[in-house]
C-alpha cells in the first residue's frame, strides 16, 4: 500500500450522536418552521387591525365572541405546559416511561383542546362570509386550529411510536422537539386569544 | 471520450479506493424508474431544479416573443386582447415564481451550498426532494391551465378587485393563487434547509468570518424568504378564500379593503426583488474573486451590505403603491427608504471594483457576464432613483418606463449573473469546459440584444405608452421604437439559442475540466468534477476565507464518521468547531407521494373548499409514512449511540 500516513486528521469519532436543543439539526428545522408560521400569524393579526382601522364600528353590528369557551381553552392550554415541560426534560435524559406518560397526557390535552375549540367556533357570534371582520376572526381562528390539529396528529403518531421497539436517541430528540413546538402553539394562542376575544371589547369602548 | 469524470482523478491509495467504493455503495441513489422518484442527494435534486427552472425561463421567453410580435405593429391581431392578458400574466408570473426564485435561490442553494460548506448533503434531504416535486407540479398545473385557456390574466400580482370574485370570473385567478401556494412551500422548505446547512453543517474551521460570499448571499436570501413569503401566503390565501369560500376580505361594501391585498402582496413583493438579485450579487462576488486572482476586497463590508439590504428590503414596499392615494407622509418615508437602499448596493459595487483594480483580471466568459451585469444593473439602479421619487413615479406609473426599469434590474441583477454562473460552474457540474468562443459570442449578442430591446422602452414609456395593453394606434408615435424592441428580441433569442447549444455541445465533447479549472478558492473545487455522490472523499477542514487558497500545507481532514451510513458532522454555528455526528435519511418514495397528495389537495381547493380539508388526509398519511422509522437503521444507530453530556 502506498504510504501517506502522515496526513493530518481531525478525529470526530468520539462526538455525540444524540444531542438536544441547538445540538440537534431538527431542532433548527422546527425553529425555521416556527419563524415562518409565526410570521403568518403576525401578518394576520396586522391584517385584523388594518381592517379595524378601515371600519367605523368594530365588531360591526354584532356582539364580540362569547368569553367562556375561549377562556376555558386558554386555561387548558396554559395548564398543559406543566406536563409538557416535565416530559421535555425527561426526554433529554432518555427516560422512556416518563416520555410515554407525557406524550399520552399531552395527546389527551390536545383532544380536549380541540373539543373545546369546536364549541369556541360556535360562540364567535359571526360568520366568515358576513363581513371582513368575520373573515378575519375565522381566518385567525382557522390558522390556530390548523396548528392544533397538526400538533395533535404529530403527538399521537409519536406516542404510538414510543410504544414500539423503534425507540432510539433520535426519537427522544423528536419528543423533546414536539414539546418545544407545543410551546409555540401555546405561545401564539395568548395573543390570538387577546385579539379575538378582547380586542373587540377594548376597541369598542 | 464517453465519460465525463476522467481526467479529474488524483492518484488514490488502495485504502482510499476501498473507502471510495464503500462511500459509493452507501450514498448511491436508487436505480431504475421508481428509483428516480426516491432520489435525495442535493446534486441530483439541484440538477432537476436547474433544468426545470431553465425550461420555465425558455417558456416565459417564448411568451415574451409573442408579445413582441404583437406589439411590433400597431393594431395587430396576432393575439387577441384576452390572449394578450394571459400571455403577459403568464410571462411575469413564470419569470418571477417559476424561474427567478427557483433558479437564483433554490437551484443554487441546493446544488452549491452543501459543496461550498464542505458537507455531504443538504440538511433535510427528503424535504428537499418534496420541495422540488411541489415546484414542478405547481408549474405543470399552471401551464396545463394556460393550455386550457384558463391562464392567469390579471397581472403577475393579481390585484383585487380585478382578480376578486366580482371582476375575475372563471378560474383563472384561482390557478394563479395556487401557483403561489406551490412555489412558496418549495421556497420556504429550501430556505430552512439552507439556513440549517449553513448554520450547522459547515466544515470545521469555517467560522462565520470565513463563510464564502456566495453562501452568505444565499443565507441572507433564505432569511428573507422566511419573513417575506408569509405576506404572499396570506394575500393569495385571502384571495382564494374570497373567491371560493365567500369571505369578504377585499369587499369594501362590508368592511373589506382592497389595499390590504396590496400591502400584504408588496410586503413579499419588494423583498422578492432582492431574493432574486442578492444571489446574483453573491455570484458576482464569487466570480470577481476567482477571476481577479485575489481575496475579495472588503469582505466585511460586503457581508454587512447583504445583511443590511436584507433588512431594508422590508421597509420599502409602499413605493409600489405611490399611485394608490396613501398619505403623503408615508410616501416621503418610503421615498427616503428607497433611496437609502442604494447605499449598501453602492458599497458592494465599489468593493468589486476595488477587487478588480487591485487584482490580475482574467477575462473569461463568466467575467464578461459580470461586466455586463455592472453596466445593466447600474443603469437599472439609476432609473430606480427616478421612480423612487413620487412625482416622477406618478408620471411614469404603469408605462413602459417601469417595464424598462425592472427589466434592467432583474435581467441585469439575475440573468447576467446566472449566465455567468452557468459558464463558471458548468465544469464542476459536468466535468467539462464550455466553449469560450461560443460563450463570448452569446454574451455580446445578449448584451446588445438586451439594450436594443429594453432601452427604447424608457423612451416609449416617457411618451406615454401604457403597460399591459395589447395594442396601440399608428398615430401615437410609438411604432418605430416598438419595432426596434422587437428586433432586439430576435438578438436575445439567438443569444439564448447559442448558449443552449454551447451547453449541449460542451456537455458531450467539451475539454475535460479537472477538479479546479479556474484555480478558484472555494470548497466545491476541492472535489472531482462532477462531484461524487458523497461529495468529498475526505471531509475537509478550513483555514481561511478561500479554503483552497488558504489551506495549510498539511490541512487536516475529518475522520471518524461511520462509513456504513450516510453520516455527517455537525459543527457549532459561530466558530464551526465540531459538535456532533448525525445521519441523513435514506432515499424514499414518500416525499414524492406526499408531494402528489399535497398537489391534489392544492388543485382540488381551486374548485371546492373541501379540497383542502379532505385533501389533508392523504397528505397526513403520506407524511406519517415518510416520518416512520425503519427498524434496521434504528437498531444500528441505537447500538452506537453516544448521548450528549448535559
Amino acid at each position: 500500500m502506498a504510504e501517506r500516513v502522515d496526513r493530518a486528521v481531525l478525529d470526530v469519532s468520539k462526538l455525540p450522536t444524540v444531542g438536544f436543543g441547538a445540538h440537534s439539526i431538527t431542532w433548527w428545522g422546527i425553529l425555521g418552521m416556527m419563524a415562518i408560521e409565526g410570521m403568518v400569524f403576525l401578518l394576520m393579526i396586522a391584517s385584523y387591525f388594518y381592517l379595524h382601522s378601515r371600519s367605523v364600528e368594530w365588531p360591526p353590528h354584532r356582539n364580540p365572541p362569547d368569553l367562556f369557551w375561549g377562556t376555558l381553552n386558554l386555561g387548558l392550554i396554559l395548564v398543559s405546559t406543566i406536563p409538557n415541560e416535565w416530559y421535555r426534560r425527561r426526554a433529554r435524559k432518555g427516560d422512556l416511561r416518563a416520555v410515554q406518560i407525557g406524550l399520552v397526557i399531552l395527546s389527551l390535552f390536545g383532544i380536549a383542546i380541540v373539543v373545546v375549540r369546536y364549541f369556541e367556533l360556535w360562540h364567535l357570534n359571526t360568520d366568515w362570509s358576513i363581513d371582513a371582520y368575520g373573515s378575519a376572526v375565522w381566518t385567525l381562528m382557522g390558522l390556530h386550529v390548523l396548528h392544533l390539529i397538526t400538533d395533535l396528529v404529530d403527538s399521537i403518531v409519536l406516542t404510538i411510536l414510543f410504544f414500539t421497539s423503534l425507540v432510539e436517541g433520535k426519537r427522544f430528540q423528536d419528543a423533546e422537539e414536539n414539546a418545544a413546538y407545543w410551546y409555540f402553539v401555546v405561545g401564539f394562542w395568548v395573543p390570538i386569544y387577546l385579539v379575538i376575544y378582547w380586542a373587540p371589547r377594548w376597541l369598542h369602548a | 471520450m464517453i465519460t465525463t469524470s476522467v481526467g479529474s482523478q488524483v492518484e488514490l491509495t488502495d485504502a482510499e479506493c476501498l473507502q471510495a467504493a464503500q462511500l459509493e455503495r452507501v450514498w448511491q441513489e436508487p436505480a431504475g424508474f421508481i428509483g428516480w422518484f426516491k432520489a435525495v442527494h442535493h446534486t441530483t435534486i439541484g440538477r432537476r431544479y436547474f433544468f426545470t427552472a431553465l425550461l420555465f425561463f425558455l417558456l416565459a421567453g417564448l411568451l415574451a416573443g409573442a408579445m413582441r410580435l404583437q406589439l411590433a405593429f400597431p393594431e395587430a391581431h396576432f393575439l387577441s386582447n384576452d390572449k394578450y392578458n394571459q400571455v403577459f400574466t403568464m410571462h411575469g408570473s413564470t419569470m418571477m415564481f417559476l424561474f427567478a426564485v427557483p433558479m437564483m435561490f433554490e437551484t443554487f442553494s441546493v446544488y452549491l451550498v452543501p459543496l461550498m460548506v464542505g458537507t455531504r448533503n443538504i440538511a433535510f434531504p427528503r424535504l428537499n426532494a418534496y420541495s422540488y416535486y411541489l415546484y414542478a407540479f405547481g408549474g405543470l398545473m399552471f401551464y396545463v391551465a394556460f393550455l386550457c385557456n384558463t391562464g392567469a390574466d390579471r397581472g403577475w400580482f393579481s390585484y383585487v378587485p380585478l382578480a376578486g370574485p366580482d371582476y375575475g370570473p372563471g378560474k383563472r385567478p384561482d390557478f394563479w393563487a395556487q401557483l403561489i401556494t406551490f412555489t412558496e412551500v418549495s421556497a420556504l422548505s429550501v430556505a430552512v434547509e439552507t439556513i440549517v446547512t449553513v448554520f450547522r453543517l459547515r466544515a470545521p474551521g469555517m467560522s462565520l468570518n470565513r463563510i464564502p460570499m456566495f453562501v452568505w448571499g444565499q443565507v441572507v436570501v433564505a432569511f428573507m424568504v422566511i419573513f417575506a413569503l408569509p405576506g404572499v401566503v396570506l394575500s393569495s390565501t385571502m384571495l382564494l378564500l374570497d373567491r371560493t369560500c365567500s369571505t369578504q376580505f377585499f369587499n369594501p361594501a362590508v368592511g373589506g379593503d382592497v389595499l390590504l391585498y396590496q400591502h400584504l402582496f408588496w410586503w413579499f413583493g419588494h423583498p422578492e426583488v432582492y431574493l432574486i438579485f442578492i444571489p446574483g450579487t453573491a455570484i458576482v462576488s464569487t466570480i470577481v474573486t476567482t477571476f481577479s486572482r485575489r481575496h475579495i476586497f472588503g469582505y466585511l463590508v460586503l457581508v454587512l451590505a447583504l445583511v443590511s439590504t436584507g433588512f431594508m428590503a422590508f421597509g420599502l414596499w409602499v413605493h409600489h403603491m405611490f399611485a394608490t392615494g396613501i398619505p403623503q407622509i408615508a410616501e416621503s418615508y418610503f421615498t427616503a427608504a428607497s433611496m437609502m437602499i442604494a447605499i449598501p448596493t453602492g458599497a458592494q459595487i465599489f468593493c468589486w471594483i476595488a477587487t478588480m483594480a487591485t487584482g490580475k483580471v482574467v477575462l473569461r466568459t463568466p467575467m464578461w457576464w459580470v461586466i455586463g451585469f455592472f453596466f445593466v444593473f447600474i443603469m437599472g439602479g439609476m432609473t430606480g432613483i427616478f421612480v423612487a421619487s413620487v412625482p416622477v413615479d406618478l408620471q411614469v406609473h404603469d408605462t413602459y418606463f417601469v417595464v424598462a426599469h425592472f427589466h434592467y434590474v432583474l435581467i441585469g441583477g439575475a440573468v447576467f449573473p446566472l449566465f455567468g454562473a452557468i459558464a463558471y460552474w458548468f465544469p464542476k457540474v459536468t466535468g467539462r469546459m464550455m466553449s469560450e468562443k461560443l460563450g463570448q459570442l452569446s454574451f455580446w449578442l445578449f448584451f446588445v440584444g438586451f439594450n436594443v430591446t429594453f432601452f427604447p422602452m424608457h423612451l416609449v414609456g416617457l411618451r406615454g405608452m401604457p403597460r399591459r395593453v395589447y395594442t396601440y394606434q399608428p398615430n401615437m408615435g410609438w411604432t418605430q421604437l416598438n419595432q426596434i424592441e422587437s428586433l432586439g428580441y430576435v438578438l436575445l433569442f439567438v443569444a439564448v439559442c447559442i448558449l443552449l447549444w454551447n451547453m449541449f455541445k460542451s456537455a458531450r465533447s467539451g475539454a475535460v475540466a479537472g477538479p479546479n479549472p479556474w484555480n478558484a478558492g472555494t470548497l466545491e473545487w476541492a472535489t472531482t468534477s462532477p462531484p461524487p455522490i458523497y461529495n468529498f472523499l475526505h471531509l475537509p477542514t478550513v483555514n481561511g476565507r478561500e479554503a483552497i487558497w488558504d489551506a495549510a500545507p498539511n490541512q487536516p481532514v475529518v475522520v471518524g464518521l461511520d462509513e456504513d451510513a450516510r453520516s455527517f458532522l455537525t459543527t457549532r454555528t459561530l466558530d464551526a468547531e465540531p459538535d456532533g455526528r448525525d445521519e441523513f435519511p435514506a432515499p424514499s418514495i414518500w416525499p414524492f407521494l406526499a408531494a402528489v397528495a399535497t398537489s391534489l389537495a392544492f388543485i382540488a381547493s381551486i374548485f371546492t373548499p373541501w379540497g383542502i380539508t379532505l385533501g389533508a388526509i392523504p397528505v397526513a398519511i403520506t407524511m406519517i409514512a415518510w416520518f416512520w422509522p425503519k427498524r434496521q437503521p434504528a437498531e444500528r444507530r441505537r447500538a452506537r449511540e453516544i448521548w450528549q453530556s448535559e
